[in-house]
């Protein structure tokens, strides 16, 4: 009973930051709110047991990967967004669609109420780890890879045009 | 206990924001951030059916999408700073030189 109590809680506080990206204007909102959606996804994660996940997912996302994007925002001095007029297309066929889709699926997937045994499976990260370094060895070496390749385009990329041929200035 | 369906339909909920988000918004960070957001809904998923199936490689599975997310991140982050630095502007009905 507590754990659905939980549960709702976390999912309401998730889908208000969702929506609440979606209202906000200016980006720094957008990412705060998005910060919110980070934290309690990572309150879920620990509700289903997955203890690493939810550490990865405040330690990478909602620290990391948010610090850059409110890095970017002030750098560029992101002003509010200019709305345009919404199409009458959208409003009249789109919402009621994804209405009548989305509850169509909620109302298929309620149908067949699988419950879910929390406990019976825990990530720590002893078990994920052996798991990681066994079993995925292969595609954690590639993805060290990717983001090696990521690191290199994105200095390659942020760079200004002038400083990547530093040679180019005597001439 | 909590059905699965429940973290399924939070999932959905969360995916069909970040669609609606990449689909409304003008500005192409929050454009990137819902990008992040239906990567979120999807992770979740992958956690409940771990939770479901009791294995726990759909846990590994989130870890490789966060790094994947991560790289995209970084390098998307860049490309916004390259045409912030051309164009001027971060409206993304600006940047349409490729248009006929």
């Amino acid at each position: 009973m507590l754990h659905l109590i939980l549960f709702l809680v976390f999912a309401a506080i998730c889908i208000a930051g969702a929506v609440n990206l979606l209202i906000q204007r200016h980006p720094i909102s957008s990412a705060l709110s998005l910060v919110v959606v980070m934290a309690s996804l990572a309150a879920e994660y620990l509700l289903l047991g997955a203890e690493f996940v939810a550490a990865v997912q405040v330690i990478v996302y909602a620290g990391a990967v948010m610090v850059l994007f409110v890095f970017v925002i002030m750098l560029l001095n992101a002003g509010e967004e200019d709305r345009i007029g919404g199409s009458h297309v959208a409003l009249v066929v789109g919402i009621p669609g994804i209405l009548a889709g989305g509850l169509l699926t909620a109302w298929i997937l309620l149908k067949q109420t699988g419950d879910l045994t929390i406990g019976a499976l825990l990530g720590d990260p002893k078990t994920i780890g052996s798991l990681l370094f066994h079993d995925f060895l292969l595609p954690f070496e590639v993805t060290s890879v990717l983001i090696l390749i990521a690191i290199m385009g994105a200095v390659v990329l942020a760079n200004r045009p002038e400083t990547i041929n530093p040679g180019k200035k005597e001439n | 206990m909590v059905p699965l369906s429940y973290y399924l339909i939070l999932s959905g909920i969360l995916f069909s924001c970040g669609v609606l988000g990449f689909l409304i918004k003008r500005n192409i960070i929050t454009i990137f951030m819902s990008i992040e957001l239906m990567l979120n809904g999807v992770n979740l998923s992958f956690v409940a059916f771990a939770a479901h199936w009791q294995h726990l490689s759909g846990q590994i599975f989130v870890f490789f999408v966060m790094v994947v997310a991560a790289a995209e991140a970084a390098v998307g982050l860049a490309i916004i700073i390259a045409v912030y630095r051309t164009r001027e502007t971060l409206n993304v009905d600006q940047v349409n030189l490729l248009k006929l």
